[in-house]
Order: C-alpha cells, then structure tokens, then sequence
C-alpha cells in the first residue's frame, strides 16, 4: 500500500509533527501514542488516516469518557496499538482503574501492539482471537467502552480473512463481511451504559449500519467526519437507547409522568 | 497475560459446553506491580469466578493467597490485607509462557510472550 512507503520514508518524528500541526488548537498531543514509539511490522497495518480520525473522536469526547469511568475498555482488531495505546493514555488521569484488552486475528499484530504499549508505559490485555472469540461468554455485558478499526476496504470476498495484513482491511462486498460480524459481537459485550466508537467508509453505508444498529437498540452520532484523497471516513459513537422495558429511566416510562405534569399544569393556568 | 484474563477466557470451539475455566499451565511468569485501586477491585469482585481464580492462583504455588471459599462482599470493604491479595491475584501475576487447556476437548492454546492465542484450526470453527 502507498501509505506504508510514505509512513516509512518518512522520519518519525515529522509524522508527529504533522499530526501535531492538525491538532495544534487542541494542545492534546501528549495525550496520545506518539508515531515513533509505535511498532511496526511488515504484517501489520500502520497508524494511517483512519487511525488518526479514531483517534481524534476518542479525544473530542475524551471529558464524556473520563464522566464515564469505564471499568473495561476493549479493542477489536488493535493491528500496531496506536488506537488503544491512545486510549490507556488519555484515560490514565482520571481514570485509574480502567482495565484494557485489545484483540488481533494476526499474531504480528498482537506482538506489535504489545510492543507499542510498552513503549507508551501503559497495559492492556492482548489475545489473539478472531474478534472477541473466547471472551464473549465471561466478559458479555461488562465492556464499557470498545473501539473498532474494522476491515472496511470494499474487496472480493475471499479476501476476507487472509492471514497477515489483508486482515486488516479487506471488508469483502461493500467493505461489511466483518463490520456485519462485529456489530452482534459489540452487542453482546457493551455494558448497559457502554459506548461503540466505530471507523465506516461511505461505501460502507454507514447509514445502514446505523438503522441495523437501531433495531438492536442503539442510537449514534457521528464524532469525526473527514475526507482524505483516497477515502471519505466517518467515526459513528453507539450508545443504547434504554428504551427497553426493565430500564428504569426509560424514555417510554416518562409519559405518564409527562401526562400527569400536562394535565396539573393545565389545572393550575386554569385552561 | 494476568489471571484476570484467564478469569474471563473460555474456550471457543464449536459445541464445547464445558470449556471453563482453561487449565492454566505456566512455564514462565512474573509479578509486576500494578497501581492499586480499591473501587475497581470492590466493582469487579462479584463478576470473578472465584474458583477459578484460586484455583490459578494455585498453580502458582500461592496456597493460601486466597481463601478456598469466596468471602462475602462486605468483607473486602473492611479488610484491606484481603483486598490487596485479590488484587495480586488479579492483576500482577503475568504468564509469559505456557498454555491454556480446555477442560472438555484437552485443545492446548498457547501463551507466548504473555499472548494467549485462541485461533481456531478449521475443524475447530
């Protein structure tokens, strides 16, 4: 890919500088992974545009992650550890007790994200695991927040699944053979107040993904727009309704009340 | 890897019904020391599966780190000693090497620097 010649040429620390220059007006930097503390792999997907604008939502909502106070955060597919390292980062004030896992299908990445977390001084759990395999029965409804860089590259779906770095973005037909896999898994972690933060492609139809999360109760915004030569990119934050019966706070138990403030308000106007 | 990840880890082929906790077999391990923090520890507490956490705690040789029996809740509000044991349990003992061993199928998944790897074979799926 064009963009691992370019990262490679050239030297590290102009990539910070750049990506310092873009963020200049929020002074966050020291917040982040830096670039040349990032390991690298021949195998494994470079921080590239995709990761940056991940990452940049994760900071733009960094005061309503901190109100959080999740307890385990997750990352599907980490590739280098840029995104999660971020993350561990810009948490680490405040939020002391927050527990990291980080998931990879290709083995390089793995290593490498443990490689780049090290660099950081900060931790998280890594397993090498096709999406959350083995976790989802124990950690089901326990996952704060998670964080997804899927393989969103619209290719032949028998792309999909190739070992190495193919993993890291050949999405199949529309780019969604593993977002459409992931979405049941998130699911299924997401704690009642967890959060998705989420990487789509407009030839994903981010919009679908949107109504398909809808149905299982979600609602989302989008945090990052951004368009680059190749690609125009949206990070979209999930986050359940509580709309469902055994939430108490439901927007559906407020009508009553509503009704009730409704008709003793119009008593006392004299309506 | 730490035992809070083993705690939460189970193995994932297809129509295993009885695949946790994994055997822990570690051939090399340290202890690293983790910033405390007593809310995360009361928080996490009753979604740990106690035996299991004792029981690779064990394998460590740590006896009597733990009592064989999950103490009440109330209990690790008022006894600091016991909350910083779990705590060593929990999150500063790292398997660098060695495996993970369903307990249904005998499937052996490897750990290697500190990585538990839970690739399925083609079969396995």
């Amino acid at each position: 890919m064009d963009h691992t010649f370019d990262a490679n040429s050239l030297n590290p620390d102009m990539i910070d500088k750049k990506r310092s220059n873009k963020l200049a007006s929020s002074k966050m930097l020291s917040n982040i992974a830096q670039i040349r503390l990032v390991s690298n792999h021949p195998e494994v997907y470079e921080p590239c545009d995709d990761s940056f604008a991940l990452v940049d939502a994760l900071l733009a909502d960094r005061t309503n992650l901190l109100n959080m106070q999740p307890r385990f955060c997750m990352e599907v597919g980490s590739g280098s550890g840029y995104v999660i390292a971020s993350l561990a980062i810009m948490l680490h004030q405040g939020c002391s007790g927050a527990q990291y896992f980080a998931t990879d299908i290709n083995p390089h990445a793995a290593e490498t994200t443990a490689a780049t977390l090290e660099a950081h001084g900060v931790h998280a759990e890594i397993i090498c695991t096709d999406l959350a395999s083995g976790l989802g029965k124990r950690l089901a409804g326990m996952v704060d927040v998670i964080v997804v860089n899927p393989p969103y590259v619209p290719t032949p779906d028998d792309e999909v699944g190739c070992k190495g770095i193919t993993s890291s973005w050949a999405g199949g037909e529309n780019g969604r053979k593993v977002i459409d896999r992931i979405l049941p898994v998130v699911h299924s972690l997401l704690s009642e107040k967890g959060w998705l933060y989420m990487v789509t492609l407009t030839a994903n139809n981010p919009s679908q993904i949107c109504s398909m999360m809808r149905e299982m109760g979600y609602a989302s915004r989008i945090v990052v727009q951004r368009s680059t030569e190749e690609e125009s990119l949206h990070i979209i934050k999930f986050w359940r309704e509580h709309t469902e019966k055994g939430s108490g706070s439901s927007w559906l138990s407020q009508f009553p009340l509503l009704s009730f403030w409704r008709s003793s308000g119009a008593k006392e106007s004299g309506i | 890897m730490r035992l809070l990840t083993h705690n939460m880890l189970s193995c994932n082929i297809k129509g295993v019904k009885n695949g946790y906790p994994l055997r822990l077999e570690a051939e090399k391990w340290t202890e690293k020391e983790v910033d405390f923090n007593a809310k995360f520890l009361r928080g996490i507490f009753p979604k740990i599966d106690w035996p299991a956490l004792v029981g690779s705690a064990r394998s460590f040789g740590f006896n009597d780190l733990l009592p064989d029996e999950a103490p009440d809740s109330s209990l690790l509000a008022s006894d600091d000693d016991l909350l910083r044991r779990f705590h060593h349990a929990l999150l500063e003992i790292h398997v660098e090497e060695g495996g993970l061993v369903c307990p249904e199928t005998g499937r052996r998944f490897p750990i290697n620097k500190g990585i538990p790897n839970l690739l399925l074979h083609e079969d396995e799926v």
